[in-house]
């Protein structure tokens, strides 16, 4: 104990001491804390920032799957005859839109660079006029950005009365370029309501 | 001994008593207190809501509850477990200790660590409030979509998501300001002579901490603002049907929740190694390697992330990657263990109740360790996702890497901060109810999920009955034996044999050079550190 409150001076002496160099103290502690404050700052920003560069990300990688979200130019681009690609359809009706949705076939098979049509249909079983939008996912993601449409309903909001059926196409083709190992893809849409703007 | 008993009079003229001397102190020890205080409450509220959900997993079938109320129940106990117990524990912990451990008079400033603390009532309150809500017709419950947020489950949730999220900023705010505090006191606090390198390990842990958490986060707040803004504002951050990406959150949430894993740990890995040292007798080892792997592993912590979700979809690099990455933190962290033997070695080793429980901790969270780098193996976590390997799992590192280590720390330090010594006879009968009891509810888990069983639901094939059965009587056990706990401490507290200023024979550092209980002002006269 002694050793470490061993004070020569009066108390007063030590106090007024103390207080001095707290004030000192006190303007460092000040310093330091908003340096800090400006870490967190930045990590909120760096937050914030994650979004828009995890599209980028995602656009070069095809990290998330996500297709282009219009309609290619009609390439030029020979048909790859020489193999056969696989794509399979799925179809899902997210919660709060009353529709029924499903692909007319369940899976193509086709040469890369050829052009096929798949039609998809809808049927609004509610008794309001609703608006819907498709949203596209490809698995395995890398195979995404070869996946070419021309024509697809999920470009934009497709809207049904009630009871009302309708049959959406979609014409698409696969980029030739497509990597070798890739011999099946799955390309699925998600029916969601559609947001309003 | 003249100047601290007169300044601590002094003082104590114009200090507010009764109520508002918690409410407006600036005392590091009284802060400390409330944190401890605070951490024990909300553990005892965390640990009922599981007794909960395990009287429900007793049999198959619905019985207690619909699986709506389970599911809030699982989310609302990881949350207060996570963020109301085991980070204002250690935090408390940082408040007593770091400044008596660097020869400190008190914390650098003051103010910001009694709002800090103020922050945690509400938050709690905030987190809880909906399930009494919903008992008035207010609402549909607490949050219900497990402490992870996922959307679009939690855009499609409740209130209680709304309650959640401003709890979470409220949480993140405190432990913002309680880790600005700790850095800007271990870099300008330091009693002169001691060097960064001659710092209580303890401090070095929590030093880290605080910087993940200065670092992290502000991302989880920033992830469940954008959440917020979704459900409310219409923005579409992840809502797929307006162009966002679900999976986005889980890479903001993770960017924040692996390092939190660390944030959890870190401030125990700091004072096990000092009781280690205390009953073994004989100085710590490595003390240079443990500084250096803290480092590693706070470092390696943030960007790791991805782990958490393998089965989200990933390109194969990415997968390995993330792999390769977790498990190389497996490297810093057997550098840890192996120290942490070492120091035991040819000790001449006392197993009062601390010592007890940071030998057990170490065989424990060794366990959760190895079964994590089961998880990390991105062919394994096919099957184990999600399933209850995974709850097994991070209870072997959060219960008792978490807060068995806590226990340790509680034990080792309540004489030095009472002034009492706990009973040993109902310390040791504790470390052996919840060793035993905590083993026998998270083994059982361990097979329930290699056979299959998911976790967060309510109800399970036949074939995992027996398992869950033992796994819920021991849970029972494992949470009654708690209450052994807290009669220690309070009795403790009122009083008991007197601790001597050294408590233990082998301690050492600057806190034990203090009386037991420390004046309310201590080091008013700063130490020299050789």
């Amino acid at each position: 104990m002694e050793d470490i409150n061993k004070s020569g001076g009066s108390v007063e002496e030590a106090t007024e001491a103390i207080v001095i160099s707290r004030q000192k103290d006190d303007k460092a502690n000040t310093r330091l804390a908003l340096k800090m404050l400006w870490v967190v700052a930045g990590s909120l920003l760096f937050a914030f920032a994650l979004v828009p560069l995890y599209d980028v990300f995602c656009d070069l990688t095809g990290l998330n799957g996500k297709t282009e979200n219009s309609a290619a130019t009609l390439a030029k681009a020979k048909v790859d005859t020489s193999r056969m690609v696989t794509v399979q359809f799925v179809a899902a009706v997210m919660p709060g839109l009353g529709w029924n949705f499903y692909p007319k076939q369940n899976a193509i098979t086709l040469h890369p660079g050829q052009i096929e049509t798949v039609i998809f249909e809808a049927k609004n079983i509610t008794s309001e006029i609703v608006a819907g939008h498709a949203i596209p996912s490809v698995t395995p993601g890398k195979a995404s950005i070869y996946l070419k449409k021309i024509e697809c309903f999920c470009f934009v909001n497709q809207g049904l009365k009630p009871g009302e059926t309708k049959e959406m196409p979609l014409r698409f083709f696969i980029d030739p370029a497509l990597p070798k190992d890739v011999k099946e893809m799955t390309l699925s849409y998600s029916f969601f309501k559609a947001v309003k703007n | 001994m003249s100047t601290v008993t007169v300044a601590h009079h002094e003082e104590h003229h114009d200090h507010p008593t009764g109520i508002m001397r918690w409410l407006t102190t600036t005392n590091h020890k009284d802060i400390g207190t409330m944190y401890l205080t605070f951490s024990l409450i909300m553990f005892l509220v965390g640990g009922s809501m599981i007794l909960g959900i395990r009287a429900e997993l007793f049999k198959p079938g619905l019985q207690l509850m619909n699986p709506d109320f389970f599911n809030q129940l699982i989310g609302i106990h990881a949350l207060i477990m996570i963020f109301a117990a085991l980070m204002p524990a250690a935090t408390g912990f940082a408040n007593w200790m770091i400044p008596l451990q660097i020869g400190a008079p008190d914390m650098a400033l003051p103010r910001l660590n009694n709002w800090g603390f103020w922050l945690l009532p509400p938050a709690a309150i905030l987190l809880t409030l909906p399930f009494t809500l919903a008992l008035f017709g207010i609402g549909d419950g607490a949050l219900a979509t497990g402490w992870t947020f996922y959307p679009p489950l939690s855009l499609q949730g409740g209130i209680g998501v709304d309650f959640a999220i401003f709890s979470v900023h409220l949480l993140g705010i405190s432990s913002v300001m309680g880790s600005i505090n700790i850095i800007v006191t271990l870099f300008n606090m330091r009693a002169p002579g001691m060097t960064l390198m001659k710092m209580p390990m303890f401090a070095w842990g929590w030093l880290i901490t605080a910087f993940l958490l200065v670092a992290t986060i502000p991302v989880l707040a920033g992830a469940v603002t954008m959440l917020l803004t979704d459900r409310h504002f219409g923005t579409h951050f992840f809502d797929a049907a307006g162009g966002g990406d679900p999976i986005l959150f889980q890479h903001l949430f993770w960017f924040f929740g692996h390092p939190e894993v660390y944030i959890l740990l870190l401030p125990v890995w700091g004072f096990i190694p000092q009781i280690l040292q205390t009953f073994s007798r004989k100085p710590m080892y490595g003390y240079k390697a443990q500084v250096y792997s803290l480092w590693a592993i706070g470092a390696l912590s943030v960007v790791v992330w991805a782990h958490h979700f393998f089965t989200a979809g990933m390109p194969v690099p990415a997968l390995l990657y993330f792999m390769y990455s977790t498990m190389a933190i497996s490297l810093p962290l057997a550098v840890l263990f192996f120290c942490w033997i070492k120091t035991m070695w040819r000790g001449s080793m006392s197993f009062e109740t601390p010592m007890l429980f940071a030998v057990g901790w170490i065989i424990l969270f060794g366990i959760g360790g190895l079964t994590g780098l089961v998880l990390a193996d991105v062919a394994a976590d096919a099957q184990y996702h999600n399933s209850y390997f995974v709850v097994a799992h991070f209870h072997y590192t959060l219960f008792a890497g978490g807060i068995m280590g806590i226990m340790a720390g509680v034990y080792y330090w309540l004489p030095k901060m009472t002034g009492h010594m706990y009973s040993e006879k109902l310390g040791k009968l504790h470390f052996w109810l919840t060793a035993i009891s905590f083993n026998l509810t998270f083994i059982p888990q361990f097979f329930l999920g290699l056979a299959g069983m998911p976790r967060r639901i309510p109800d399970y094939a036949l074939q995992f009955a027996e398992f869950n059965m033992i796994s819920s009587i021991a849970a029972f056990v494992l949470g009654l034996s708690q209450l052994l706990f807290v009669y220690n401490i309070v009795s403790c507290i009122k009083g008991g044999k007197k601790a001597t200023d050294k408590v233990w024979e082998g301690a050492e550092g600057l806190e034990w050079t203090l009386s037991s209980p420390p004046p309310y002002h201590s080091f008013t006269d700063q130490p020299v550190v050789k």
